[in-house]
């Protein structure tokens, strides 16, 4: 009998910072002290607070250890396991009331959070199917296909109101009753895991942290909308994702819960795994469709949909990992049990990626009509190093941003969308007043550009257009008439874009200049990056009564910018050849050197 | 694989993950410092372990603790029973006498009165 449970953290951030080598350092040790039979060690998904890591929790107490290195093995063990003395100075600390918090349930960052989807990231070992079964894996497919009928299946996610997670909010219920109506067979459901927007690690998380969900919601859909075969879209930087699905998939076979006669059943299905080159428009659904057929991935006109003509031209089914994820909650908890959760129009929760500016990084769950401001502020800790938050940004490179003091908008498809950005697949960056918002569409932008396939003018063409007037922008050689160039080039793309990609790349560009318009005209007007971030609008300057003339600037700049002589007078920089790199201001121990921005008056 | 089948693995690997659900009936305390294990809290913590495994008891959970400054008492366990503020604390004990405790306090509530050192409230 095992007294303890170690829950180590094996998310994909956690295995970069060596909790692996925490983790066998443990085994080691448990082993050791002669512990074997009474502490068992287990990997898991995501836990969420990423810039933690590696992270681990000891039950029954719920002890949170942060930082774990291999070398802290051999004190838990001995201090914790065996003597039940938890290492204080390892776990997690409130950095605001300098206490360490004892048990993971009273860490602000988990206990305002609603963990439906991600309940078993970081709570079983994805590799272990019997865990998966003990906390009620598979009884939501068992019971759909002894008690109820396809069209009972169908109608049950309709009455919850899920929408889709990747991003546009489709209803989840209407797109598999389409498919359910066709006649042609065979039929295909496919899961989205291309996921692509830069900040974005939802999917991964979910893929990594609870594969048997996946493979169970797409069973469910398969029998409700009668296919035979499904298809999981993953990209190839995700290569722990697509192990565990490689481990889940063999497993489910061998238990007989993928494959021939599920569950002695009379339905059969079986899952196929394509692994995607990592191109951002196979997000999009027909270009994901081309390039599961093995074409390239370039996206099609629609209609017609995938419902009618998807995958090898049969009716498909495509959703997101996360809408995935929710199947089987639904299908065992009932849809009215899901409406208790969230709005009246986005019901349930969603998972973001909380990154950028701020303290808590990580993977997070929430109910819908949470405000941004308890995501950043209660569940994210705030903005670090005492800087101000000045905007949110939703959505990645399809979606815009926000500034703060629209903060307090709820978390749902509608209220986002009235603000120009969109809820997208659930990454939120957070940005403080050292970022300048021109630059942050500018990268967003860049990024694409760079992603068009090239198949329609508007995105190919338009979105290299709004990249050079932005560069003009940033670089200080644009004109005010560029302002209205950069709109009217943003609302034609936006209208006539042949897929997603094109149709949302502008969103940036725009919500920023609806939000942020002070800045765009400090910049096009004045020549200043009010942030001090675009380096072509920066001046460094020393100040002659603070200069020491002790020489390190000279030394550190790399193209020779400054001249002065040791010990004499004050040194001076070289505007025509300074890079603008900010070395001599790191090096100078005085502060001697200043940054200012704008057109010398 | 039936229904019926996932269902009995379910009941069975359930029991493996119980300790993360932090529901438990019973809560055994050993102390564990460095004069409790001197005194044999190892074989009384192993025999509370093992006698729980034979009863197959899904409710209860064993942790330990450090020292309490009853030195002179260890091996010491705690019995913490859900809702019940009062805790009943065992000084003394053996492996013979930890399976008593599961036997009687644990299992049909009668605390062993001649083990006992404390009833903290």
């Amino acid at each position: 009998m095992r007294r303890l449970n170690v829950l180590v953290c094996a998310g994909a951030a956690c295995v970069s910072s060596q909790s692996q080598e925490t983790r066998d350092a443990l085994r080691v040790e448990v082993e050791r002290q002669g512990l074997a039979e009474e502490v068992q060690i287990v990997e898991t998904g995501c836990m969420g607070p990423c810039e933690l890591g590696p992270v681990l929790v000891v039950y029954p107490d719920g002890a949170f250890y942060v930082r774990v290195k291999p070398a802290d093995a051999a004190e838990i063990v001995s201090e914790h396991f065996l003597k039940g003395r938890p290492v204080r100075r390892l776990l997690w600390e409130d950095p605001q009331a300098r206490r360490i918090v004892e048990q993971k349930k009273q860490i602000p960052f988990f206990e305002k959070q609603l963990k439906v989807v991600l309940s078993n990231c970081g709570a079983i070992d994805p590799e272990n199917l019997d865990e998966y079964i003990a906390v009620g894996g598979y009884e939501a497919l068992g019971r759909v296909l002894t008690e109820r009928s396809p069209a009972e299946a169908v109608a049950e996610i309709e009455a919850s109101g899920l929408r889709g997670r990747g991003g546009a909010g489709f209803p989840t219920g209407l797109k598999w009753r389409l498919v359910a109506q066709e006649k042609r067979t065979p039929k295909y459901v496919v899961c989205n895991g291309d996921e692509g927007d830069p900040g974005a690690f939802m999917d991964r998380s979910l893929l990594e942290g609870d594969p048997h969900a996946i493979l169970e919601g797409m069973a469910i859909a398969a029998y409700a909308v009668g296919a035979e075969k499904g298809y999981i879209y993953v990209r190839a930087e995700y290569p722990l994702a697509i192990s565990r699905l490689r481990v889940a998939i063999e497993q489910a076979r061998r238990a007989g819960l993928l494959g021939t006669r599920i569950l002695e059943t009379d339905f059969s299905f079986d899952v196929e795994l394509r692994i995607g080159a990592g191109a951002f428009v196979c997000g999009e659904e027909t270009a994901l469709i081309a390039s599961i057929e093995g074409r390239r991935g370039i996206p099609r006109t629609r209609p017609p949909y995938p419902a009618a003509r998807g995958v090898f031209d049969q009716p498909t089914l495509i959703n997101n990992v996360e809408t995935w994820g929710n199947i089987r909650h639904i299908a065992l908890r009932g849809a009215a049990w899901f409406r208790t959760m969230g709005t009246a129009t986005s019901p349930g929760t969603k998972v973001f990626a909380l990154s950028g500016k701020v303290r808590n990084t990580g993977l997070v769950e929430v109910p819908m009509g949470t405000t941004l401001r308890e995501l950043v502020f209660d569940i994210g800790g705030g903005i670090p190093d005492g800087k101000a938050c000045k905007a949110v940004q939703t959505g990645g490179p399809s979606g815009g941003c926000i500034p703060e003091h629209l903060l307090d908008t709820p978390i749902d498809y509608e209220s986002l969308k009235a603000l120009g950005t969109i809820m997208g697949s659930g990454g939120v960056i957070v940005m403080d007043e050292d970022n300048c918002m021109v630059n942050i569409a500018r990268y967003f932008l860049e990024f694409t550009c760079d992603e068009s396939c090239g198949t329609c003018v508007p995105c190919r063409a338009g979105t290299r257009q709004m990249l050079e007037i932005l560069d003009r922008i940033v670089e200080g050689r644009a004109e005010a008439a560029d302002v209205e160039r950069l709109r009217s080039l943003g609302e034609t793309i936006r209208r006539t874009s042949l897929c997603g990609l094109g149709q949302a790349a502008p969103n940036p560009v725009l919500s920023t200049m609806e939000h942020f318009a002070d800045e765009y005209r400090a910049h096009i007007e004045e020549g200043r990056c009010p942030a001090r971030v675009c380096r072509s609008l920066l001046r460094y300057e020393i100040d002659p009564s603070t200069c020491r003339a002790c020489d390190r600037c000279r030394q550190a700049c790399p193209v020779e910018a400054i001249t002065g002589q040791p010990g004499k007078g004050s040194y001076v920089v070289n505007a025509d050849a300074c890079i603008r790199c900010g070395r001599c201001r790191d090096v100078c121990p005085f502060g001697a050197v200043a940054v200012t921005s704008g057109r010398e008056a | 694989m039936k229904l019926e089948d996932l269902r009995k693995i379910r009941e069975r690997a359930a029991k493996e993950i119980a300790l993360r659900q932090g529901d438990a009936r019973v809560r055994l305390v050993v102390g564990m410092g460095t004069s409790g294990i001197a005194a044999g809290a190892r074989d009384v913590l192993a025999a509370l372990l093992d006698e729980i495994a034979k009863r197959d008891l899904s409710d209860v959970v064993v942790t330990q603790t450090g020292e309490r400054g009853l030195a002179s008492s260890e091996p010491v366990v705690e019995v913490h029973v859900k809702d019940d503020p009062a805790v009943v604390v065992y000084g003394d004990m053996t492996s013979e006498k930890a399976r008593r405790v599961i036997a009687d306090h644990v299992v049909q509530g009668n605390p062993v009165r001649e083990f006992v050192i404390e009833v903290r409230r």
